[in-house]
């Protein structure tokens, strides 16, 4: 075969594994992405003003963190071709079924509470009044449920990431110094040393970047979009690009804030936005979009997840395949979070800052209980055959349960005893 | 009234759901010997303590 030849018959395989990875693609980008939402955002914003370059670090090790968690619900809904809460029920019984069930219902509300703060902040830059921004995404969000399969719904929630990357030109416009960020950002440090706010910002990271709706979400995602055995190594791959995407963005909001905003006291994105938008209105305009984006993003798919979520467990249809007749339950889930979370926003004087950063962290507070149960399902020889954990899969498991449990240890002691990491 | 009483009847009919989610669902299918469970119940109400500092942190700095 000649050099031409061969050649073409290269481009060819690869040309269909690129076709066969998007077709594949989906849930653990759109989980992951999704993930930047605007509580992430916030934190981000937070720790790039608070810290400058200084905390990057711990975020690209939360690249492989965040990988190996997700990478084990695609394993867990491509073998058992069930969602994560129907796994638990199945696995451990109704106590903990309902536990787990329960916990997920009251963080994804509070968390989708924090994705309207994030929307409504974001418009009111462009001078939009919080009331009008609740209605057309609560509309919006309807429309794209109601009218299409699971994958138009993910069509768009992909384009809605591919929007989420506009916070890496913005950070260029800001000409941030490479080797600062190298100095300052690839080396581990603790400006500040250890202590109660430390803590807070570390969890918070965390809590944005691994969150227990994360695990529901993907899961269902992979049995609504039907994946099979066969299909986990490129979703394996999806999950990975996903995790290192979010991270990317991650980074270059801590760079944009960190350049511009480094010893400015920023509580929230908007106030990033507004920030930024003094200094160069493009740069402004952009960290909006892009939170409003993210606020958008992880509303679509926190509402999706508790609804999924019931479905499973009540035995409603509950796939974006049928229509409203055909689900009524599993739509009316959806709309009632939906609308009850955006009221929130509407209710005058709501801390609606300290809830956004709160709910980070009462989220990586739970998370170690989701992630227990998740192990202890891919341990499970006779249900998971072949794809059941390895041991050195169960050690990394292990080591992010304890060290989130140690993080919110110290957290909660640094809450009772404030002096005593001073 | 006949709202009341169908939203009576939905709720019922939910009532009726959750006996029979938590028959079907009594036994657990993976077998944990008891310190795995007394571990992990723990381990949620160790959990629910911390989330529970969390509010009155949160509480806190809202009444300052």
């Amino acid at each position: 075969m000649n050099f031409i030849t061969r050649l073409y018959y290269r481009y060819r395989r690869a040309w269909k594994a690129i076709m066969l990875y998007l077709a594949i693609s989906g849930p653990g980008l759109v989980v992951m992405i999704a993930d930047n939402d605007a509580g992430g955002i916030t934190t981000y914003a937070a720790t790039g003003a608070k810290y400058g370059y200084n905390l990057i670090w711990f975020l690209i090790i939360l690249v492989p963190v965040a990988y190996y968690v997700q990478e084990m619900t695609v394993r867990l809904g491509a073998v058992t071709k069930r969602g994560h809460a129907e796994a638990i029920f199945d696995g451990f019984g109704a106590f903990w079924g309902w536990f787990s069930l329960i916990d997920l219902m009251i963080l994804d509300w509070l968390t989708l509470v924090t994705e309207f703060i994030g929307m409504t902040a974001a418009m009111h830059i462009f001078g939009v009044p919080d009331w009008l921004t609740t209605l057309a995404v609560c509309l919006l969000m309807g429309i794209i449920v109601i009218h299409g399969r699971y994958w138009t719904w993910e069509k768009i929630a992909l384009a809605f990431c591919f929007l989420n990357l506009i916070y890496i030109p913005a950070a260029f416009m800001v000409h941030p110094s490479v080797g600062q960020i190298v100095n300052d950002g690839l080396v581990p440090n603790f400006p500040g040393g250890f202590n109660g706010e430390m803590f807070f910002f570390l969890m918070a990271n965390i809590g944005t970047t691994i969150a227990p709706w994360m695990l529901f979400f993907q899961q269902s995602s992979v049995v609504d979009k039907g994946m099979t055995e066969k299909d986990i190594p490129w979703g394996r791959v999806d999950t990975f690009i996903g995790a290192l995407v979010t991270v990317i963005v991650a980074v270059f909001i801590i760079i944009l804030t960190g350049t511009v905003l480094n010893g400015v006291e920023i509580n929230d994105a908007a106030q990033a936005s507004d920030a930024l938008w003094q200094k160069d209105k493009y740069v402004g305009a952009m960290m909006a979009i892009g939170l409003f984006d993210a606020g958008l993003l992880g509303a679509i798919c926190i509402s999706l997840a508790s609804s999924w979520a019931f479905g499973e467990i009540f035995g409603w249809a509950h796939s974006l395949n049928t229509k409203i007749k055909e689900a009524p339950w599993f739509y009316a889930s959806y709309f009632f979070t939906l609308v009850t979370a955006g009221l929130v926003v509407l209710i005058p004087g709501a801390p609606l800052v300290l809830i956004t950063l709160f709910v980070q962290v009462v989220a990586v507070t739970l998370l170690p209980a989701a992630l227990v149960f998740l192990i202890l399902l891919l341990n499970d020889k006779p249900t998971m055959g072949e794809y059941c954990n390895t041991l050195v899969q169960n050690i990394v498991g292990g080591l992010i349960v304890v060290t989130i449990i140690a993080l919110s240890t110290c957290y909660g002691l640094s809450a009772l005893f404030p002096t005593l990491f001073q | 009234m006949p709202l009341i009483h169908s939203i009576a009847a939905s709720m019922a009919e939910h009532v009726d759901k959750v006996r029979e989610i938590n028959r079907r669902y009594a036994t657990s299918r993976i077998q944990m010997s008891l310190p795995v469970r007394v571990a992990l119940l723990s381990l949620r109400l160790y959990l629910f303590v911390l989330v529970g500092l969390l509010v009155f942190k949160f509480i806190s700095i809202l009444t300052q």
